[in-house]
């Protein structure tokens, strides 16, 4: 069986679940791997939970069930974590990447997994000046991971969004990745 | 070629595109909806020629169609579920005036209960319209698979009307990459549409017209043979395909076959998962056959596939009601009907109204099987 990696995004309908999806798989593909998104809508409405999914590989992805044991999670707002076992299924060596102002210890988070925090809402609304963290969520997925680089992720979204847009977001990416270097 | 990370939507609109249609007539309906905004967002900027007509419902689009179809023009539409429920009389209306209309349904369930998730109870239920249907596995296929139909329903020996089946949103909202092709290999392998008859003010003639019971049946019999026909097309036009693109297709895809004691059989991108479990198992006494051409149905070649195996299972997205299985696993049945030595056979429901099905859902029809279950079942019922 080939080597699959697995991400699992989480958010709420509005919040642009499914775009970071969609730019995980095109960065993916940029840096020559193959990959694959796709969304699992609830209900259709602004504020409902909303769960996208990710696949990255060396080889074509045929697999494609839902994902129930993801490698990594990424979790687009917090408040979730209380309605939704965000980390079900997350493997034991996996990484959870969480948007809260909050450290990881303070969360009501149940896995074995790293728990990782970051404070996207805040760069967000400097640099975008709105709350829209995925982009920017990507970005600390890179750096975390390190399973896409800044540069794949920066391409994908200058491919995803018009012109101003994707400059905007290019810049708040690579704000939180370098914020997570070390 | 250019290869790009693409949903499935995107993948058949690019297909289009690059068949250059002339008439489109689309009405929106989830999951289908990308398909027809893609191609009204090209007909607007002039990225194709087509004339994008936008209707009041799909009973229109497919009316447009066989009207644009009847005049000489490559028509496309695109629907899914309810969409492809109230064309109904339509398709039998395409089929019977033989006009090679190309449609891509994006499957999904039917109401009620209402549900916009994907299961392929859609198309299955119009199998007897008189239309070839092709099921397809990747966002690759229903590319290929849209261009493909072109040349097999315009061929006039077959002039028979063309349905490409996609999984809403396991496609249609997926991305993946895909290989869209140079617009002038597909020129080379799709000729421009030349009608055998077409509507003309100048030299006026008939299509469609009443057929009373001293000629219907003989034009019913004709589409019957037509379709037969089209065996041989779809198997040339895949293998054409391969030559341009490197990507052969045929009316069956045969996975692990070779020495398979144990053979699952399915449509549709469920076979990808189908695909990826056998890899897990790693045993070479399992195999999948992947029905891509529903109709015309290859009896012959999966009677010849499966004669020498000892168990069948079918595993599919549809079940007829009241017969209490799925109508895959009624045409596996009587394409092995009176073989000396007939394999077990097992039918199974699985993934309706967008259930998700797992590689643990496969393994376990698989170890059912292999313990001697026969009938039906159904997966991951609650």
């Amino acid at each position: 069986m080939i080597k699959i990696k697995e991400i699992r995004f989480h958010g709420r309908a509005g919040q642009g679940v499914v775009t970071a999806a969609d730019i995980l798989a095109m960065a993916a593909f940029q840096a020559g791997k193959y990959s694959q998104a796709f969304p699992f809508f609830g209900v259709e409405r602004r504020g409902a939970p909303v769960t996208a999914f990710a696949r990255i590989s060396d080889d074509f992805i045929r697999l494609r069930s839902q994902i129930y044991y993801p490698d990594y999670i990424v979790v687009q707002d917090a408040t979730l974590l209380d309605i939704i076992d965000v980390a079900k299924g997350l493997k034991k060596d996996g990484k959870a990447i969480i948007n809260t102002e909050k450290k990881p210890e303070e969360l009501n988070i149940n896995t074995d997994a790293e728990v990782y925090t970051v404070n996207a809402t805040k760069i967000a609304l400097d640099i975008l000046g709105v709350p829209i963290v995925n982009t920017l969520m990507l970005g600390a997925f890179a750096a975390i991971t390190k399973e896409v680089s800044l540069e794949a992720l920066q391409q994908a979204i200058e491919k995803r969004f018009p012109p101003k847009l994707a400059e905007k977001n290019a810049r708040a990416v690579e704000v939180m990745y370098k914020s997570l270097e070390d | 070629m250019a290869t790009d990370v693409i949903h499935g939507s995107k993948a058949v609109a690019e297909a289009v595109k690059l068949c250059d249609v002339d008439v489109i007539a689309a009405y929106p309906i989830t999951p289908q909806t990308r398909i027809s905004e893609s191609l009204a967002k090209f007909a607007a900027t002039g990225a194709i020629r087509a004339e994008y007509i936008k209707v009041e419902s799909e009973h229109s689009a497919m009316s447009a169609c066989i009207g644009a179809s009847a005049t000489g023009a490559r028509t496309f539409t695109a629907t899914s579920s309810q969409g492809l429920a109230y064309m109904f009389e339509l398709l039998f209306v395409a089929s019977g005036m033989r006009l090679p209309i190309v449609m891509a349904n994006a499957n999904r369930a039917l109401s009620a209960p209402l549900n916009i998730w994907n299961d392929q109870q859609d198309s299955v239920s119009a199998r007897d319209c008189g239309w070839i249907q092709i099921y397809v596995e990747t966002n690759q296929e229903a590319l290929d698979s849209v261009i493909q139909a072109y040349r097999i329903s315009e061929n006039h020996e077959i002039l028979i009307p063309s349905m490409v089946c996609l999984d809403g949103y396991v496609l249609t909202h997926t991305m993946e990459p895909v290989d869209i092709p140079e617009q002038d290999l597909i020129e080379k392998y799709l000729p421009p549409f030349k009608p055998a008859l077409s509507l003309d003010p100048d030299s006026p003639i008939t299509l469609g017209a009443f057929a009373n019971p001293s000629t219907y049946m003989e034009f019913r019999y004709e589409q019957q043979k037509a379709i037969e026909r089209s065996f041989k097309a779809i198997e040339a036009a895949g293998k054409e395909y391969g030559k341009l693109t490197g990507r052969e297709y045929g009316l069956l895809e045969e996975y692990n076959l070779d020495d398979a004691e144990i053979v699952l059989i399915t449509m549709g991108s469920l076979a990808g998962t189908v695909k990826e479990t056998l890899a897990s198992l790693n045993d070479r006494r399992i195999g999948l056959l992947r029905v891509r051409a529903f109709r015309p149905f290859p009896k012959d070649d999966v009677r010849r596939l499966l004669k020498d195996v000892d168990k069948v299972a079918v595993i599919e997205k549809d079940i007829s009601v009241g017969l209490g299985e799925g109508a895959l696993f009624s045409e596996i049945k009587s394409s092995l009907y009176g073989l000396d030595s007939q394999p077990s056979m097992a039918g199974f429901i699985a993934g309706l109204g967008g259930r998700d099905v797992t590689p643990e859902d496969i393994a376990g029809v698989v170890k059912k099987v292999e313990k001697g279950f026969e009938g039906t079942g159904w997966v991951g019922l609650k």
